[in-house]
């Protein structure tokens, strides 16, 4: 599925400038123009958090990642179908749909992972009677072993619908080329998270956000070179550190805060380490391997290779627990926790969160946002207040 | 957002006779109607109660906490397990009207004013001693969290882990999801495989064998008791509705979770379908007279369920349907457990057979099922904001009754847990301009 909408060997500044055109465009431009270069070509939608885009993939089509429309879009419908008290990125995902933004794709994919989440999918299903609508129920019960049978079975209807969507059979071999191209992507994607532990002074978390969005919105095979390229470059760059606090940021794994906004949490005096945005676009914490039975090897991956996450309840270990670990192995100085309003699994979260921090001695702040915030002022006032106490304590 | 507005259909073209104003009725004409349904279920349930604060006080029992939604209390009942459910324990807290200073305990905590009020009232009072107007709520031995749908649950029962340290299995229901609605043969094998891994962890808690023959003996209990319910709902389709199906039908909720699957348990239901039948037969109903017959979607307001009632009583209207009341089950639509195959027909209960892991769609038809085969006059969709099981996506519910349907729907909002979110007045205006509507739309249609 390549076509280059971009030319070879671009520099590092001139593909996050492309980034930041691309993953700011509510009209999807890039996917309509892939859509737009072949025969017969579509695209399936996928909300967050994690979806299996290899399966779209392997039968030719284009997985888009939907994730609301951020503050780039008023919200005039969908709050007549979602009250005030429900989260933005499900009005803002609705509202795409009503004012005619993803008539280029064949169908959306919502996923099991919040209340809210899923009856947007009934929703989509009755408003948008054409699109193919899958709903996908990730297992719970990582204990256990029938949950990697039961997913492999899901995978396999879901596949099932999307073969019929494109008209084309999935063999073992695409499941396999698809899975080896997004290892790539996912293996590279790890690779920016790794310079921003090492070395955050190397790469802005913003600038780590723009380059992981663009991959969800333009075809995998163009995205591979500009974002290996991009590592590339990163890890030559030289930069001295400033006299920043070193943070861990979580509670973003869904609704997107917008780019100012983390900005503005870094020039206010943090370096993110790590975080959880964009969360999908690196689920696993290694490669997918490679197997006979692809489709098998994605729901042990999903079960055995994935990271924590605020959806996804693996009493294996405590969610607390994991993140006090990652506090401790990045040398964190302190955590944010930054979570979107109304976003229940996000906010339940916290309460579990602050009790370790406690527990612990690990200095932490809680901001609230939604997407569609503009001005940061009060938020960069919190964070400046909170570098200071901790940078002159 | 216009989520409080009343959306009724269009009116009917052409000019009418000059509008009449409509009075609303002066004083509420409340149902005192306390029946012997109501005086066992006070005793029944009273030594339930009894039985969960002996246990928390050491004299006996081992306590697995569940969910309402589809639970497999069959499987609790097969060890002799006292059978623990939060959401009965923070409804009753709101229903005393003791909920609030948990909540705000909570909040203290960490919990957000935006998360839902029932863990938050739960996990309050489990720090405040756990020591409540009703009983002494037992520590969790065994937290079984049945994932039937809600996804707070998983989150309820990952906390209550975290701060008791109980031993805990999530037991993994997937949600109905496919184009016929049906769950896949592999979905029913991964339940039955779990209940199976959860008879493990029965045995190895309570030193008890398990018993297949005991457990289809339970089983056979819980299949009378879903006819009893089904044909107790079924009343309402008469003309009066004997009881009212929301405000009647939570005092049967309690039995019907607390005791499926015991002899105690179906001689309750044994007796509200006699009591009720008999009402039926004599045609009375919950008010002295049956002016306007609803269906009802989502949780009560508990903290104000006198006033909320009271508010619909003095129009003279009865719900003679609820999606609540399916949480449970949907017995009424055909599902019974079966001692045959007991696993399957537990893990068929909580895949296919209750409202909460059946998607919004499967629950627009089923309100359209109420309205048309319990001839209701109008749909009142009551969205509280900590349950977005029921509520997000509301507005869409209400669009495809008023506009694709023509069913005059009324949307307001409040809370089912949290006291502060009930806005009585601007909730008593809403109502009462909803059934003075009606109640004009139907003097209009009179004189033609």
């Amino acid at each position: 599925m390549s076509t280059t909408t971009v030319q070879q060997g671009p520099s590092l500044a001139s593909t996050l400038e492309f980034a930041r055109e691309v993953t700011q465009n509510v009209e999807f431009s890039e996917a309509k123009r892939w859509l737009a270069n072949g025969p017969g070509r579509k695209a399936m939608g996928c909300f967050p958090i994690y979806c299996p885009v290899e399966l779209i993939h392997s039968t030719g089509m284009l997985p888009v990642g939907i994730v609301g429309g951020g503050n780039q879009i008023e919200i005039a419908h969908a709050d007549s179908r979602f009250q005030s008290f429900v989260c933005s990125i499900v009005k803002s995902t609705l509202e795409l749909g009503l004012t005619d933004r993803l008539k280029f794709l064949s169908g959306m994919i919502f996923h099991s992972i919040c209340d809210p989440a899923r009856n947007l999918g009934s929703v989509y299903e009755r408003n948008f009677p054409g699109m193919h609508i899958e709903y996908i129920h990730f297992p719970q019960n990582f204990v256990s072993a029938s949950n990697i049978t039961y997913l492999v079975s899901e995978y396999r209807r879901v596949l099932d619908g999307l073969e019929k969507v494109a008209g084309r059979k999935a063999t073992a071999e695409n499941l396999n080329r698809s899975i080896e191209l997004y290892n790539r992507i996912r293996a590279a994607v790890r690779g920016l998270y790794e310079v921003r532990a090492e070395s955050p002074q190397l790469l802005s978390a913003s600038e780590n956000w723009l380059l992981t969005r663009l991959g969800s919105l333009i075809a995998p095979e163009d995205y591979l070179p500009l974002l290996e390229q991009a590592l590339a470059e990163v890890k030559t760059r030289t930069a001295r550190p400033k006299d920043r606090i070193r943070v861990v940021l979580e509670g973003s794994f869904c609704e997107q805060p917008p780019i100012g906004l983390i900005e503005c949490l870094e020039e206010a005096g943090c370096y993110i380490l790590d975080d959880d945005f964009l969360l999908g676009s690196h689920w696993f914490i290694g490669d997918v391997p490679i197997e006979d039975n692809p489709l098998h090897a994605l729901a042990e991956s999903y079960s055995n290779r994935s990271v924590f996450s605020g959806v996804k309840h693996d009493l294996r270990e405590a969610k607390a627990d994991h993140l006090i670990r990652n506090v401790r192995e990045k040398k964190a100085d302190a955590v944010i926790f930054l979570a979107p309003k109304f976003c229940e699994p996000a906010l339940f979260d916290y309460a579990l969160y602050r009790r370790a921090f406690d527990k612990h001695n690990i200095s932490n702040l809680f901001l609230e946002y939604e997407e569609k915030t503009w001005i940061y002022d009060r938020a960069r006032s919190e964070v400046e207040t909170f570098v200071e106490s901790l940078l002159f304590d | 957002m216009a989520n409080n507005q009343l959306i009724m259909p269009e009116p009917s073209k052409g000019s009418g006779p000059k509008q009449t104003p409509v009075i609303p009725p002066k004083e509420a004409k409340k149902s005192d109607y306390q029946g012997k349904m109501h005086l066992l279920q006070k005793e029944m349930i009273g030594h339930y109660y009894d039985r969960l604060t002996a246990c928390a006080e050491g004299k006996g029992g081992k306590a697995a906490y569940m969910m309402i939604s589809g639970n497999p209390v069959e499987l609790i009942q097969a060890f002799d397990m006292i059978p623990v459910y939060p959401e009965v324990n923070a409804l009753q807290l709101a229903v005393k009207k003791t909920s609030l200073p948990f909540i705000l305990q909570a909040e203290e905590m960490g919990y957000s004013i935006d998360n839902c009020a029932y863990v938050k009232a739960d996990i309050g009072m489990y720090f405040g001693g756990r020591k409540t107007a009703f009983a002494t709520i037992p520590k969790p031995d065994l937290i079984l969290c049945n994932y039937v749908g809600c996804n707070v649950y998983l989150q309820w029962f990952e906390h209550l882990k975290e701060y008791s340290g109980a031993e805990t299995y999530n037991l993994d229901i997937p949600f109905c999801r496919t184009t016929t609605g049906e769950p896949t043969p592999e979905d029913i094998a991964y339940v039955v495989k779990q209940l199976e891994e959860v008879i493990v962890v029965c045995e190895k808690m309570t030193g008890i064998k398990f018993d297949y023959k005991k457990l289809q003996r339970i089983v056979a209990l819980s299949a009378e008791t879903g006819e009893l319910w089904s044909e107790i709902k079924k009343l309402t389709r008469r003309r009066p509705a004997p009881f009212d199906a929301y405000f009647d039908s939570v005092t049967m909720m309690a039995p019907l979770y607390c005791l499926r699957g015991t002899e105690e348990g179906l001689q309750f239901f044994q007796e509200a379908y006699k009591e009720m039948k008999e009402k039926a037969d004599r045609a009375e109903g919950p008010l002295p007279e049956e002016k306007f017959r609803f269906v009802i979607e989502g949780p009560p307001p508990w903290p104000h369920l006198r006033t909320f009632r009271d508010m619909f009583s003095r129009w003279g209207a009865v719900a003679v349907a609820s999606t609540y009341s399916t949480v449970g089950g949907l017995w009424e639509f055909g599902f019974r457990h079966d001692p045959q195959r007991p696993l399957e027909s537990i893990a068929m209960h909580m895949l296919r057979w209750n409202l909460t892991n059946r998607s919004m769609l499967q629950r627009y038809q089923q309100i359209k099922s109420y309205v048309e085969d319990w001839n209701a006059d109008a749909l009142v969709i009551h969205s509280v904001k900590s349950c977005r099981l029921f509520s997000a996506g509301q507005g869409d519910m209400r669009e495809y009754f008023a506009k694709d349907l023509g069913v005059p729907t009324l949307l307001i909002e409040s809370d089912l847990e949290d006291p502060r979110y009930f806005a009585e007045a601007a909730l008593r205006n809403r109502v009462d301009a909803f059934f003075e509507s009606l109640e004009h739309k139907r003097m209009l249609a009179a004189k033609h």
